[in-house]
């Protein structure tokens, strides 16, 4: 009876638990259609200006148009690609760092202020500086889009480092580790929750670096488009990919949190 | 034959400003297989004493010699346990045990072999592949123990091991350490402020002053006592005189160190 009873506890708070759950979504829905149908009823019954801000009909329109020509493929493609190596290169290069960091105190403290000054630089300024170095082309954006993340990531990580518990170090020490050793067996494992949440904040940042490297000198891409759109004043072109460049930034970090989780529960 | 001869160690923090002498002058010598305690209050140096014989943390003044060599040319091999276990929550239990064999480059069967014995000397059999976080305080202090041992250092060097722990575990895990030591004859020294786990462990309990750390005062454990568990010990006639004896000991110091100034020293206790 009593078993039953528990069962039936157990029953309501599952009951109640998907009832939150189906609240919170059909709100989330609600929001979604008012926005977007609210926008639409502004547009067309010119309470806002449909040249400037467009229309969700319109966007659909363009962005079926593009798709349908495969025109938008190719400018998905080459911005999703861009976007990703820049964060891997941003992502990488900045742990790399901050290992080298670590593997000399000396070092460290002799990089100290340049760090400072390259953290504190908005690394889009350097934009012109990176196209004519690079070539106006995709290695210009690419390095657009993992300049901006690698300084922070090396501060990050590094700082992570510096965070490992002394008393693991200690353990590893009492059996005559070296300092490779103690990196590889203690430092590192310790901190790849602190890389992955490094992780997250890349996706952004690499988003920021390659749009922004698009304005400036690119053919191809979504950025491109925005500026194309812009000066040929077609704000349905600008607005349709700025709502792509939101779905797949969104996917994109929605990607690294399932990533995440893998990671933090295989690495305990 | 003394095994371990610390001659005047001292050892000084030294920070931007000041510095502390956190030891003064310390000297004392333990032979081989001999159980020694540092007891004493926090802050007087105890585990700076078991960093510098470790090799961790290197000593301002004196010398250190094993078997008659310097320290830093012996290549002591030591055995160290903390606080708290400190086990890898990223790795099985028994990469956690292998972890100082596999850093000296030893993967040697036999070692394995010798790891899933100890572990059931310890009462953990079957949890090899098991992480840390499932296991309790008792256990993991056991796995760390066994940890320390799998290297078969010459000298156990215990930081406190059981003060994280409840009493009752406290009280096992001490007779199990205590088995365990005696057993593979080993030579150790334990950190402690429990008068009563000094007395129940050691043969000879070094009784530290803080403020600068030295050694106040030595006490012999008497021989009935030596050969008994632990936990006999606690219940035997001349603990209980031993246990007096260090207590009116300990607070005699107490006013000088109440006069002196607050010395932190960066290892805690």
């Amino acid at each position: 009876m009593e078993h039953e009873s528990d069962q039936q506890l157990f029953e309501n708070y599952q009951y109640n638990l998907k009832r939150e759950k189906k609240f919170v979504l059909s709100w989330q829905i609600v929001i979604l259609v008012a926005f977007f149908g609210f926008w639409e009823l502004a547009s067309s019954m010119y309470w806002i200006d449909p040249l400037i801000f467009s229309s969700p009909s319109e966007i659909v329109y363009v962005l079926l148009e593009k798709f349908s020509d495969g025109s938008m493929f190719t400018h998905l493609q080459v911005t999703l690609l861009e976007t990703v190596l820049g964060f891997l290169i941003g992502t990488i290069l900045g742990i790399v760092m901050a290992t080298v960091l670590w593997s000399s105190e000396r070092f460290s403290n002799i990089m100290d202020p340049y760090l400072v000054v390259m953290n504190a630089m908005p690394k889009v300024a350097l934009g012109p500086i990176i196209i004519v170095a690079m070539g106006p082309g995709y290695l210009a954006i690419i390095t657009m889009g993992a300049i901006i993340s690698v300084v922070i990531t090396t501060l990050v990580v590094y700082s992570a480092f510096r965070e490992v518990d002394p008393n693991y170090v200690k353990v590893l020490k009492s059996f005559k580790a070296t300092r490779g050793q103690i990196f590889k067996e203690a430092v590192f494992p310790a901190t790849i929750p602190a890389m992955i949440s490094t992780l997250k904040v890349n996706v952004g940042l690499s988003w920021v670096g390659v749009v922004v490297g698009e304005f400036l000198v690119s053919k191809e891409g979504l950025g491109y488009l925005i500026v194309y759109g812009f000066q040929v004043f077609d704000f349905s072109l600008v607005m349709s990919s700025l709502i792509l460049i939101a779905i797949f930034a969104a996917v994109m970090y929605k990607i690294v949190e399932r990533i995440e989780t893998f990671l933090i529960k295989h690495s305990r | 034959m003394s095994f371990l001869t610390l001659e005047h160690v001292s050892h000084h923090y030294f920070s931007k400003k000041n510095y502390t002498k956190a030891l003064d002058n310390i000297s004392f010598s333990i032979k081989e297989g001999e159980f020694v305690a540092l007891l004493g209050p926090s802050g007087c140096g105890k585990s700076t004493i078991l960093s510098i014989i470790a090799g961790i943390v290197n000593h301002t003044a004196g010398n250190i010699y094993v078997n008659k060599q310097p320290l830093h040319e012996a290549e002591l091999d030591i055995g160290y346990m903390l606080q708290q276990d400190y086990l890898f929550p990223w790795k099985s239990i028994i990469d956690n045990v292998l972890i100082g064999p596999k850093i000296s480059h030893d993967q040697s069967k036999e070692t394995k072999e010798n790891a899933a014995d100890l572990l059931t000397q310890v009462g953990l059999s079957g949890i090899s592949e098991d992480y840390p976080d499932s296991l309790s305080g008792g256990m993991r202090q056991r796995v760390a123990l066994v940890r320390t041992l799998i290297t078969n250092p010459k000298i156990l060097l215990l930081d406190e091991p059981f003060s994280a722990l409840d009493y009752q575990t406290k009280l096992k895990l001490e007779d199990l350490v205590w088995d365990l030591l005696r057993l593979y004859s080993k030579t150790s020294i334990l950190v402690t402020h429990d008068i009563g786990e000094a007395i129940a462990m050691s043969d000879r309990i070094l009784l530290m002053d803080a403020n600068p750390g030295s050694i106040a005062k030595t006490f012999e454990v008497p021989v009935e006592l030596r050969h008994e568990k632990p936990f006999l010990v606690r219940r035997h006639p001349k603990y209980q005189i031993l246990f007096d004896r260090v207590w009116e000991e300990l607070n005699k110091n107490e006013p000088n160190a109440a006069q002196s100034k607050v010395v932190e020293s960066p290892n805690g206790t």
